[in-house]
């Protein structure tokens, strides 16, 4: 805690800065950066979003691109000497980024939870799937072991595991990789959170059972009115699940507004280049992707100016080379709509229309 | 490119028959009955006590100058497939011909030549580059191995074989860790390139990467494809990639393929429910559509364990159309349409191949409950239409051969196939069948 740069903040105000009102958790400016013997790794470099209640954000972005990174750091996880958090992150009203760690640990698990990708490597192999259920149950409610195994089985079953009174006492070994999914958004889902973080969820899944599991995620998030993010790489993902969608780059932001919008009007160049390398089953058969030129950016040596500005196919259209030289900050491109674009927004919108859209 | 196919390699020893290439469309690889089993051993005595069936009986062809795709979910088998016909694997049972060749028994020195002609591309291109050597060694192995002199030298070839696959020439003395997992699986194909090989097995190979990464290596194996008349066998487990590069598709599930056909009718319309459900599966980017997903079907649990697959059809316990027979009966892999092979009792959009046979299983009611009625409606719909229209074509045959035959009573298909139909959805399927009953011999 003590290496954490605590947010510039006068006092604890009560009052969370939201633009939106109902805001259930506001990230504000969040930035996370690393020592590392190689120099300062900006994982996160000054990322804002807002989560209502019952609404899912999605984040996408490559691996590299700082969102897990991101996810990790409202769930107050970087806790290591050479993490370095500022911003600030409003949890219902309560600024977590500052606060004291044990206030952060009364709230993890149980305001907040998380899925991981892999739940082999997330859950422990020592301890029965039910133990660890209860576990998580009995570090926030004063309760007997018998009604938090009581507890357990019935999360177990609402998430769909059979027999969840016998499943109880077996280890994680023991369930498929769908199962062990499930046992895991049981174990987050067991003190009820308000706010769910799932981390690439079904990445290690086929798409059968990832089709059951973004089912059931849907379901409980309909049955608990809980606010979502869902970090994916997979487009066709969040345009099932996300009602909003935040695209990182390099760390950074690029493009966020409704996810409607953002899939059918996307006015950042990375958006049209993620579009247009995935094969899709919607459309008709194309010859050939368009795949986005060169690599990801180190996050180390990040590209000045626009980071995307080496693979931009459009980085030679605005004047002065400011692409490289400017770091473009997000505006309004339409209602509750931003993109990082030093582009004329008319620009964008003949560049979508004539040459990107036709083409996916 | 294809001059560069002169390079001096020296004539093939062995296997004489290899030497003529095979022109497009010649099967060039054919497997028949294909097995692997692996043992499961237990006691003191390691006495075998069971075997884990991962590939049990797979009967397909490979053309030149195609790619066949294959399709499953993790623990189907697709991958040990690919080590079988590259004979990573010795098979169990069945024949595997590459050229007309049986290949199936050869031993290590009898496949040798061979290897100049299958190669692999794996998935991770972190595990499958030695770490100890560089870029130049691993690219240049397989001219040491083959006792290859291409002209110009080693160093100059594998120079252009890393400029072929899009990669600086100048790194050729770098090490796998300096490159990002796109360019290491460049350099996995580069490898795979370098002896000019005819068939070219990639297990997985952009599901690693990332979706803009994925991009550039597609491209690049269809260029190259193009430029050197390959011929790919891709597996993966992402439907949009296969459908992207592939011409034909094989569906496989526990040890099986259900499905092979060419890509428009698979994905135009698919037979085998499975296939079909895999695909209703793939989420479509496409947010204007999340209030249409209903057309999802869900398939209930896990797909069961390959130590004891279920008797009859393996996908019996999951699907919502399972009868009886496909519980005592295993479909066998038939050409239904032209250049759509399918292993099914009752097919969708087509047919159905067991009218006889409508009491839904017990499992298969409770499946049927989580696929929606109007994806039910539309399957009982286009299958009694296939069927009418299958029984009009030869009602019209029949009534022009005999006129006699008219009057006995109509025994088979037609009106039973109403029958099923009407079973899962009375009011469009009676509509559609009553006219074959009319006109039926």
């Amino acid at each position: 805690m003590s290496k954490l740069e605590k947010a510039a903040l006068g006092e604890p105000a009560t009052v969370a800065p939201t633009d939106a009102d109902d805001a259930f958790l506001s990230v504000r400016d969040l930035r996370i950066h690393f020592n590392t013997d190689d120099g300062l790794v900006k994982s996160v470099d000054g990322v804002s979003f807002d989560v209502q209640r019952g609404k899912t954000l999605g984040i996408v972005g490559e691996s590299g691109s700082g969102k897990s990174v991101t996810s990790l750091g409202v769930m107050g996880l970087h806790r290591s000497a050479n993490a370095r958090v500022s911003g600030e992150v409003w949890l219902d009203g309560q600024e977590l980024i500052g606060a004291e760690p044990d206030e952060v640990r009364r709230l993890r698990g149980r305001k907040m939870a998380m899925i991981f990708q892999d739940p082999l490597s997330a859950m422990h192999p020592y301890y029965s799937v039910g133990h660890q259920i209860i576990e998580a149950y009995r570090v926030h409610h004063k309760v007997s072991k018998k009604v938090a195994r009581q507890r357990a089985v019935e999360m177990l079953d609402r998430v769909g595991i059979p027999e969840p009174d016998k499943r109880v006492d077996g280890y994680p070994h023991e369930f498929s990789g769908g199962m062990r999914q499930r046992a895991m958004i049981a174990m987050s889902l067991v003190n009820n959170p308000e706010l769910l973080i799932a981390d690439e969820p079904t990445t290690a899944l086929d798409v059968t059972v990832q089709a059951q599991i973004l089912d059931l995620i849907r379901d409980l998030q309909k049955e608990f009115g809980s606010a979502v993010i869902m970090i994916t790489h997979d487009l066709g993902v969040v345009a099932e699940m996300a009602d909003d969608l935040l695209v990182m780059y390099g760390g950074r932001c690029v493009e966020r507004g409704p996810a409607e919008k953002v899939f059918s009007e996307p006015r950042h160049p990375y958006t049209w280049g993620l579009l247009g390398s995935m094969p899709r089953l919607d459309r008709e058969e194309t010859d050939r992707l368009v795949p986005i030129k060169g690599s990801p950016p180190s996050l180390i040596n990040v590209p000045s100016g626009c980071a995307f500005n080496p693979r931009c196919p459009y980085a030679d259209i605005p004047k002065d080379n400011v692409t490289r030289t400017v770091r473009p900050e997000l505006t309004e491109v339409g209602s509750q709509h931003w993109a990082a674009c030093h582009m004329t927004q008319e620009q964008r919108e003949r560049i979508w229309t004539e040459e990107i859209a036709p083409k996916l | 490119m294809s001059d560069e196919k002169a390079v001096t390699i020296p004539a093939q020893s062995g296997g004489a028959a290899l030497t003529k290439d095979a022109a497009p469309g010649d099967t060039l690889l054919k497997v028949t009955g294909l097995q692997k089993h692996f043992p499961i051993r237990k006691g003191l005595l390691q006495r075998q006590v069971g075997a884990v069936r991962a590939v049990d009986g797979l009967d397909f062809e490979v053309r030149a100058g195609e790619t066949l795709g294959v399709v499953g979910e993790s623990g189907c088998g697709k991958s040990t497939m690919g080590r079988l016909i590259t004979r990573l694997l010795e098979p169990t049972g069945g024949k595997v011909e590459f050229e007309g060749k049986d290949i199936t028994h050869l031993g290590v020195g009898g496949m040798r030549p061979l290897r100049r002609d299958v190669q692999m591309i794996f998935q991770d291109p972190y595990s499958s580059l030695n770490p100890r050597h560089t870029i130049g060694t691993i690219v240049g192995a397989p001219f040491k191995l083959q006792g290859v002199a291409p002209e110009g030298g080693i160093k100059k070839e594998v120079q252009r074989l890393l400029s072929v696959v899009g990669l600086n020439p100048e790194h050729y003395n770098r090490y796998p860790h300096e490159f990002s997992g796109g360019q290491r699986q460049r350099i996995g194909i580069a490898r795979a390139l370098a002896l000019n090989p005819k068939l070219v097995v990639a297990d997985e190979p952009v599901s690693a990467l990332d979706v803009s990464i994925q991009a550039q290596v597609v491209n690049l194996l269809d260029d190259l494809q193009e430029e050197l008349g390959l011929t790919y066998v891709i597996i993966a487990h992402d439907l949009s990639v296969v459908r992207h590069v592939s011409d034909r598709i094989a569906v496989m599930y526990l040890g099986k393929i259900v499905e092979l056909a060419d890509r428009e009718s698979l994905y135009s319309a698919p037979m085998h429910p499975y296939t079909k459900a895999l695909m209703s599966a793939v989420p479509i980017p496409d947010p204007k559509r999340k209030n249409a997903k209903s057309e999802r079907i869900l398939l209930k649990g896990d797909v069961p364990s390959p130590i004891s697959p279920p008797s009859g059809c393996r996908f019996h316990t999951r699907c919502w159309k399972a009868t009886e027979i496909c519980r005592t009966t295993e479909p066998q892999l038939l050409e239904l349409k032209p250049g759509q092979r399918v292993a099914c009792h009752h097919p969708e959009n087509f047919e159905d191949q067991a009218p006889q046979d409508t009491v839904l299983l017990t499992v298969a009611k409770e499946a049927a409950e989580l696929v929606a009625d109007e994806v039910l409606a539309e399957s009982a719909e286009t299958s009694a239409a296939v069927a009418a229209q299958v029984e009009a074509t030869e009602a019209a045959e029949a009534s022009e051969a005999t006129e006699t035959a008219a009057e006995s009573e109509p025994e088979d298909s037609a009106p039973e196939a109403a029958e099923e139909s009407e079973s899962t959805e009375p009011d469009t399927a009676e509509t559609d069948t009553t006219a074959p009953k009319a006109t039926d011999k």
